[in-house]
């Protein structure tokens, strides 16, 4: 029966280990979109430097970033680096570095395109009132820049946190993980099991991204003019 | 108006090009303390890359920009404090949409010149109140109207206290029923001694207060001249038919003093009445 498949949440740790693995996922992607965000604003500035080679650079670096599955830089880092340079890295360490790598880019992309999309005048403007460059991105450019920067970043922080179900791939026992374990243990016994394990992943998954596009919609609010 | 022996603002030879095309051949040109000079040209002429070059908003090629006795064409010039004696207005007019009224004039000042709060606050509120524009300082600028907006990105300028002022088409993308509030704040700074260079396809404007208008052509000055000479009788054939080529506005006054036909009610010429 299905119902009597919930029993599956109260055998044993099962739940208590669900919440550890909802942690281990929580952690990895909360780690690396705090870092990617600030990372991502510097990326984003290089991106639309005024040396082409520099720009360049941010281009070749993004490129690679996309072109290639966030899974294979996941092996790469965790399989190929630690083999080649003989580091023993982590599966959660390994993670959040491919996960800054990945996500600076993107957000450094979504930076240049909010900078680029001001008109060339507000700029201007700053500049013939005598402000520096810095002045310019600190008065003009950054309160205009952050409200634009908000629905892609906010796409970009809820795509993190359901890519960290990848991180299986190199040995980390997040929520996914965690849930299919249980489900393994009780299949024989509670059928039901994976409906209701599921389910419940289903349900933590959008408490995590539901108050993040929350928030999304009230800072656009707070942020209006 | 009054002119000391050194003039506030010279240009000498100056060449800005894009690329291999050349935008300003050579313009040299000479305004001095209190004049209110009028930029002339057919679109595309460079007159305001010119502007630009002045404000440093473009790099030149060669030649020299001397405002006050100091070259600013040096590649070393500080624009930052250039900048703070040029105020610039622009024909977009570029208020900061997430600032208020006040707060888009008060930047300059707070921020560059790093003046105190109150006294700053006390000089924006008096140039806001004498474009009329106090009621409106804890506005954003979506609500204000064009010609609001464009007289608000004066005083932001003013609020500086710049030694010179330039108008880059200030008026172009206004609708005509703003265009006047906006001139007739220009005509004030005109007639308080304001040192102003402005580029204008306004010519009934232009007529009533240039000191000395400037004819540009393909990036060259064609004909400096005397604000009143120029526009009854300038000595350049292009000129001439520059000036012809405003057709609409220089056939009225004559229709108006002539004998209309009958029917054909004279339209009273506002604009051209102005100084």
């Amino acid at each position: 029966m299905l119902s009597s498949g919930l029993r599956v949440f109260f055998e044993g740790r099962n739940m208590a280990r669900l919440m550890a693995g909802l942690l281990v996922t929580l952690k990895i992607a909360l780690i690396s979109i705090a870092i990617c965000f600030l990372a991502g604003l510097l990326a984003g500035l290089l991106m639309t430097s005024k040396r082409p080679a520099v720009r360049a650079a941010m281009r070749v670096y993004l490129e690679s970033v996309r072109i290639v599955p966030v899974l294979v830089w996941l092996f790469l880092v965790f399989f190929g680096v630690t083999r080649a340079w003989g580091l023993n890295l982590s599966g959660e360490l390994a993670a959040v570095l491919v996960f800054v790598f990945w996500g600076t880019a993107e957000m450094g992309d979504i930076v240049r395109g909010a900078i680029q999309s001001l008109p060339v005048h507000q700029r201007q403007s700053g500049m013939a009132l005598g402000l520096t460059e810095a002045q310019i991105y600190r008065h003009v450019v950054a309160p205009q820049i952050l409200r634009r920067l908000l629905p892609a970043s906010i796409n970009l922080a809820t795509r993190m946190v359901k890519t960290t179900s990848l991180v299986v791939f190199v040995g980390v026992t997040e929520v996914v993980k965690t849930g299919q374990q249980i489900i393994e243990f009780s299949n024989s016994k509670n059928p039901a099991a994976a409906f209701w394990i599921y389910g419940l992943i289903f349900i933590l998954y959008f408490l995590v991204c539901y108050p993040i596009s929350l928030l999304s919609r009230r800072l656009e609010k707070v942020w209006a003019y | 108006m009054n002119q000391e022996a050194l003039p506030l603002l010279q240009i000498k030879g100056l060449v800005k090009t894009y690329g291999k095309a050349p935008a300003l051949n050579g313009v040299s040109l000479s305004v001095g303390k209190g004049d209110a000079v009028v930029i002339l040209g057919p679109s595309g002429c460079g007159k305001s890359t010119l502007l630009r070059c002045i404000n440093g908003l473009e790099r030149i090629q060669s030649g020299e920009i001397i405002l006050n006795g100091e070259n600013i064409s040096n590649p070393g010039a500080r624009w930052d404090l250039v900048r703070q004696r040029v105020g610039m207005v622009f024909q977009s007019y570029d208020l900061f949409p997430h600032m208020s009224v006040l707060d888009n004039v008060l930047l300059g000042p707070l921020k560059v010149q790093k003046r105190d709060k109150a006294e700053a606050r006390r000089q924006a509120e008096g140039l806001l109140a004498r474009v009329g524009l106090l009621d409106r300082k804890k506005d954003y600028p979506r609500q204000l109207s064009g010609g609001q907006k464009q007289r608000v990105a004066i005083v932001r300028a003013l609020c500086m206290n710049p030694d010179l002022m330039l108008f880059d088409e200030v008026t172009a993308a206004l609708d005509p029923e703003m265009v006047r509030e906006v001139l007739d704040v220009i005509a004030g700074l005109a007639e308080q001694g304001m040192t102003m260079l402005i580029v204008t396809h306004e010519m009934d404007f232009a007529k009533a207060i240039a000191d000395k208008a400037v004819f540009i052509v393909d990036g060259a000055v064609e004909e400096e001249s005397d604000g009143e000479v120029f526009f009854r009788n300038p000595r350049t054939e292009r000129a001439r038919r520059f000036l012809n080529s405003f057709q609409y506005e220089s056939r009225r006054p004559r229709r108006k003093t002539g004998a209309a036909p009958s029917g054909l009610t004279p339209v009273p010429v506002t604009r051209a009445t102005m100084g």
